[in-house]
């Protein structure tokens, strides 16, 4: 598979880690333990799995208008993915990462990539570039 | 097309008018550059929901602003915090987070918001005129605000909506915009009896069917054949909101957008109609329980959103002065408190075994025991939505009156609805 063009939403720098397609939207205020990572949400089919430090495509987000708080909680305790892949641009989370380059810390990118291509990724690991490729690492 | 900032917003976002003002405006353009607005746009108030503690980052962030010398330039109340600062109850949040809690919900009072402390600020006297722009964050509260006051607001996440209040200032689009209001689904309910949808426990369950069908699509509910008061249209929103991405609902006849379905249609035809049948009702009350058939209940919960001084009155008559094995808690804003202090209510909910809960909520910080297994009976489609992932707890739906039966005998009660 070549390299896939995402738009970047955020800029974050390149970034590499596991895909992990999550199945279902999600919530992260009260779908995300702001401390470790976790998925929260019980009715969530990933419920348990871990999101920090991989590449975390989302095929969208739901309820809560605090999920931006959660996301730079996990920016600035270590947690956070390594890169977000969206569906569509979702301000409200992506705040978390705006409001976090404003403090200072380091951040993951963000870049929108349509749904229907998210699952090719699932379980590889994923390289993304600067300017928004998204590969397999072979 | 990309924003463009006036020469005044640019020179602030340049440090003008100070660090705090400069760091709140470079976040409304960050934001209204993801949006794809064109202009930021002046707003007349602001909720805020960013002040609960989720972690030190947050603090951090207010903290900041404080140092930066930002105030905000508008009426702008406070969302819940993480602690019970009247003393009706005791939060279990323990020390070094309790202290980073309270340095935030200061750091926001700092700031210039009022310390409102409630998730139903427009039961506590903000309710801005039809047809302002607002930018007020907390889901039910943003639902409200659109769809019942009709006001205009986007859901504003924590920290935008601050920036937003120091600013004055938000980005043109989505919900502002007269174009993006019209409905463009028809979520029928005219299949359903005039007795469901007379009961109380109807609300919050079709919210969560509707926010579930709908997503972020703004709506018409069409088959009410009345005003259901504003804490059923309070309790619709905020399960449509936690379900799906709901920022603006219509109820034809009923909201103040929606004279007629027409009208709440913009004149169009609807994209979608679902025409929703008691299958669906059953399913979707049936999802908002996750414990199966619980022998005990441990806790009840009610008061999400906060509960108005209406809803205590319901809850004292249902509980007509008995003693309860399992104890309610009822959460609300301070704006209840006092009156609850002078009719002697409070005293009497509290004799019977009602933990009140003000300035905060169960499910956004440790009040309930710590305790694994534990069953959590609501009347709340958010409550029933957050408390499994929040509290550890399973949770078991019923109304109001299946509450205060269950707390009273300890053992659940539910009881069968006809749809």
């Amino acid at each position: 598979m070549t390299a896939l063009q995402a738009k970047v939403l955020i800029p974050g720098g390149p970034a590499s880690g596991r895909a992990l397609v999550l199945d279902a939207p999600i919530s992260f205020w009260g779908g995300v333990d702001p401390r470790s990572g976790s998925i929260a949400d019980v009715r969530h089919p990933q419920h348990g799995v871990a999101i920090g430090n991989q590449v975390l495509f989302l095929p969208g987000t739901i309820g809560s208008s605090s999920a931006s708080a959660v996301l730079m909680e996990l920016v600035h305790n270590g947690n956070a993915p390594a890169a977000i892949i969206l569906h569509e641009p979702d301000a409200i989370l992506l705040l978390g990462l705006i409001v976090a380059r404003e403090m200072g810390w380091p951040t993951p990118p963000a870049l929108q990539l349509d749904r229907m291509r998210h699952a090719e990724f699932s379980g590889f690991e994923v390289v993304v570039s600067d300017e928004g490729g998204v590969s397999v690492r072979r | 097309m990309s924003l463009e900032l006036s020469p005044n917003q640019r020179s602030v976002a340049a440090g003008r008018d100070g660090d705090g003002a400069a760091m709140a405006m470079r976040i409304v353009a960050e934001a209204g550059r993801l949006l794809a607005a064109r202009y930021l746009i002046p707003i007349q108030s602001a909720h805020i929901d960013g002040a609960l503690y989720h972690g030190d980052s947050g603090t951090l962030f207010a903290e900041k602003l404080v140092a930066g010398g930002a105030r905000v330039s508008i009426r702008s109340t406070l969302n819940v915090g993480a602690l019970d600062l009247t003393g009706c109850s005791r939060v279990l949040l323990e020390e070094p987070q309790r202290t980073m809690a309270r340095r935030m919900m200061d750091a926001y009072r700092k700031l210039g918001c009022e310390p409102t402390w409630t998730c139903a600020p427009y039961q506590a006297g903000h309710r801005p005129q039809k047809g302002t722009d607002v930018a007020w964050g907390e889901s039910n509260a943003v639902v409200f605000c659109n769809s019942v006051l009709g006001a205009r607001t986007n859901r504003y996440g924590d920290f935008l909506d601050i920036a937003c209040a120091i600013s004055g200032l938000a980005p043109d689009v989505g919900l502002h915009r007269s174009e993006n209001r019209h409905a463009k689904l028809v979520f029928d309910v005219s299949g359903l009896s005039r007795a469901f949808l007379q009961s109380e426990i109807a609300w919050p369950i079709l919210g969560t069917l509707y926010g579930r069908e709908t997503g972020s699509t703004v709506g018409v509910v069409l088959g009410i054949p009345q005003h259901p008061g504003e804490d059923r249209l309070k309790a619709f929103g905020a399960a449509a909101a936690s379900s799906g991405a709901v920022g603006l609902f219509h109820i034809a006849g009923v909201t103040p957008e929606a004279p007629d379905l027409d009208a709440a249609l913009g004149g169009q035809p609807p994209e979608t109609t679902i025409h929703v049948t008691p299958d669906m009702v059953r399913d979707a009350r049936a999802h908002l329980s996750t414990a199966t058939k619980p022998d005990e209940v441990d806790a009840v919960a009610i008061g999400s959103p906060h509960l108005s001084a209406e809803e205590f009155k319901q809850l004292e008559h249902l509980i007509a002065g008995r003693k309860l094995r399992v104890p309610i808690h009822a959460c609300t804003g301070r704006h209840t408190i006092t009156g609850l202090q002078e009719s002697g209510a409070r005293k009497r909910l509290e004799e019977c075994g009602v933990v009140i809960v003000a300035d905060t909520c169960v499910v956004v910080t440790p009040i309930l025991p710590n305790r694994a297994e534990g069953v959590l009976m609501t009347n709340s489609g958010k409550f029933a939505q957050y408390a499994p992932g929040n509290t550890g707890y399973g949770v078991l739906y019923g109304s109001l009156a299946d509450c205060v039966e269950s707390a009273v005998s300890g053992k659940p009660t539910v009881t069968g609805m006809a749809i």
